[in-house]
């Protein structure tokens, strides 16, 4: 089916921005069967269903707007005090210098472009795989786009417990970068793996990250989006899980013009976990999207979404969660909650939670809020001898409790919740409650 | 202690006057209770004492110690030895009691001046006042006053007023909602911080909260204005004979 002609013009810009696709091996057969599917099904417009809150023109754009990198000032990056094995990308191009050997116990890691030399490799089974499976019931072709052009990333086989979390940071330098990031990490069974993510990366970024899951295997994520006010990015997370394994993902994101998380979650062995959970600050220009597709494929799985989102002065956020639950998948426990805090009457938050089940065995709740501080309970902090400006902090941080509970490292929950009450106590003043 | 004079309140978004004229002292140590038909501006006294917003004071004022209470912000009325025990205490999801308790003990040290009390000297503190009260540990960990009965509730507010120490406490129908025993338990909590440099304004429905917390004085409001003072009778007369008679006798 042809394309509709302004669909058709949107993509002929953006293809006419990205290197011409070239070279043999299974990467390059990849990279091209994934840029013949994005020009079957175009790049999202404003009329999509799927993009009807987040307006994607900025993320397919030929050229990235311009957006100036962030000064945290005394702020330590994140994760500094931890062990771990740190791999570095600045505006989207992998810095060997600054990172650390791409070796350690129970991992091996190999840069994309090293692996697309080799005949016979892993990754050839999930490179774009995921993705090319997470294309239905809904299209995300900026993730095909990725799959087709992605300039670097990193390939991770975890074939134990590995030995230290997996730490990749993001630099953004140029005011102008667009970094096009796709990591595979592929957990065999019983194997667990750290993945560690911080920083904006560039002007504009747009990263893939596919997961395959053995069977009793475990992955926890705990991503940082950086401080960086006029970045733009949109991430989609691919994961496959299979029997009794375990997948958790935390997402901070504080600032930045506009954000789209994508999450599509596919539990396809009995009684897996997926735990997937988000906190999002913005003040100002900021429109943060979430949007999770978690499919029940089989039985007695248990998925939880916990996303919550503190609004002011004109900041957008954005929710579309979906629940599968296919007919196979008895005993589903499915949970879902999507909530923010409006610290004035400027901002907005639209959510659109979705469960649809055919099995008829199945838990599955679902709720979604947004409103207010509750001024009685301010009253209540003031009356006891609590600041008006540290009450209003404190509600809010207890507002986030429930999103920052699902990060399964103590010491990683603290410091988040030391970085919010930091953001809080900088935009705090600005709160007309 | 208190002294509040002349004072006026209406609702900031209506025209509905609620107080007119209420004269009130109470001296150091003294407790003194007030008792009233419903809607005759009691709980609306605690509330504009202590700041809450939605009144207007137009005229009179309210001093502690000499102090404006009314020009301060909630958390400096705190600070300076104010605590009101409320009648609806307030649940707080997401916020620890052990947290909350903590934190407003060091936010009134930090606005005083006094150094910040350690961790563990809290938590000795706290331990032991919540035992007399018979707050449980758990109760301490769980967020504030979520899922605790009405009963819990309100010797949580007296855990409160025991860790902040406050010089004049003002009790809103703590008795409300409360079997005997929990009546019981909470008065003599109440009772054990009873001292020479301590006031209590104790709001109540009933006599029988008086019959644990003996009150020096008792006032009877109506119509937003005290309309008769005496001592402890006071309290019983209302009790056998109800408001009625009280009202006719002032007219």
């Amino acid at each position: 089916m042809a394309l509709p002609k302004a669909k058709e013009d949107a993509l002929s810009a953006r293809l006419a921005g990205l290197p011409a696709l070239s070279g043999k091996g299974w990467l390059a057969a990849a990279r091209a069967d994934a840029l013949t599917r994005l020009q079957a099904m175009g790049l999202p417009a404003k009329r999509d269903e799927y993009w009807r809150y987040t307006d994607p023109t900025s993320l397919n754009a030929a050229d990235p707007a311009p957006a100036k990198s962030f000064n945290p000032g005394d702020e330590a990056p994140p994760f500094d005090s931890l062990d771990r094995l740190k791999i570095v990308f600045v505006d989207g191009v992998f810095d060997p210098k600054a990172s650390d050997d791409l070796s350690a116990e129970g991992i091996r890691i190999e840069r994309l472009s090293d692996a697309a030399a080799a005949d016979i490799h892993w990754a050839q089974g999930l490179y774009g795989a995921l993705e090319t499976k997470g294309q239905s019931p809904v299209q995300r072709p900026l993730a095909t786009l990725n799959t087709a052009f992605a300039t670097d990333g990193v390939l991770i086989h975890v074939t134990a417990k590995a030995a230290k979390p997996v730490s990749l940071v993001y630099i953004h330098n140029s005011e102008t970068s667009d970094a096009i990031l796709h990591h595979c990490v592929k957990l065999d069974s019983g194997a667990s793996l750290t993945l560690l993510e911080n920083g904006p990366a560039a002007a504009r970024l747009n990263k893939v990250i596919e997961v395959d899951v053995g069977d009793d295997a475990s992955f926890h994520h705990i991503r940082l989006q950086g401080r960086d006010h006029e970045r733009r990015a949109v991430t989609h997370l691919f994961a496959r899980l299979g029997a009794r394994s375990e997948l958790r993902s935390f997402t901070l994101t504080a600032n930045g013009r506009l954000t789209r998380n994508e999450a599509v979650i596919d539990l396809t062995g009995p009684d897996a976990r997926a735990h997937l959970a988000g906190a999002a600050v913005g003040d100002g220009e900021f429109h943060h999207d979430d949007t999770v597709f978690i499919t029940h494929g089989a039985e007695a799985c248990e998925s939880r979404q916990v996303f919550k989102k503190v609004l002011m002065n004109g900041a957008v956020g954005v929710f579309q969660g979906k629940i599968l639950v296919k007919q196979s998948a008895q005993k589903t426990d499915g949970y879902q909650i999507s909530q923010s805090l409006m610290l004035d009457e400027d901002s907005q938050f639209l959510a659109k939670p979705e469960l649809e089940i055919y099995a008829d065995d199945v838990k599955c709740s679902h709720g979604s809020t947004s409103g207010a501080i509750d001024e009685t309970a301010l009253f209540y902090l003031q009356s006891r001898g609590v600041p008006r400006r540290a009450a209003q902090a404190l509600l809010v941080l207890a507002f986030l409790a429930e999103a920052i509970q699902e990060i399964a490292d103590d010491e990683i929950a603290e410091d988040i919740r030391v970085r919010l009450e930091g953001w809080l106590a900088r935009h705090g003043n600005k709160v007309r409650v | 202690m208190l002294e509040i004079k002349n004072l006026h309140v209406k609702l900031e978004e209506e025209d509905k006057v609620i107080l007119r004229g209420v004269d009130l002292k109470i001296g150091a140590g003294e407790v003194h209770a007030i008792m009233g038909p419903n809607g005759s501006g009691k709980s609306t006294l605690s509330y504009v004492l202590s700041g809450r917003d939605g009144y207007e004071v137009t005229a009179g004022s309210a001093t502690l110690d000499g102090a404006e209470l009314l020009e301060m912000e909630p958390e400096a009325r705190a600070a300076a030895g104010l605590f009101l025990a409320f009648q609806y205490p307030v649940e707080i999801p997401g916020v620890g009691n052990m947290t909350f308790l903590r934190t407003a003990v060091n936010a009134q040290k930090k606005a005083r001046g006094e150094p910040e009390v350690t961790a563990a000297d809290f938590l000795k503190l706290v331990r032991e006042k919540a035992k007399t009260l018979k707050i449980d540990a758990e109760m301490l960990k769980r967020p504030v006053n979520v899922g605790f009965s009405g009963g819990e509730k309100k010797r949580n507010e007296i855990l409160q007023m025991a860790m902040l120490e406050p010089r004049m406490c003002i009790l809103d129908e703590t008795d409300s909602g409360l079997d005997v025993d929990a009546m019981k338990l909470v008065a003599d909590g109440v009772n054990a911080l009873r001292s020479e440099g301590r006031s209590f304004l104790v709001i109540t429905h009933y006599q029988r909260l008086l019959d644990h917390i003996k009150p020096d004085v008792v006032h009877i409001m109506a119509a937003g204005r005290i309309i008769k003072t005496g001592g402890p009778e006071l309290a019983l007369e209302v009790e056998n004979n109800g408001y009625a008679d009280i009202l006719n006798e002032v007219g």
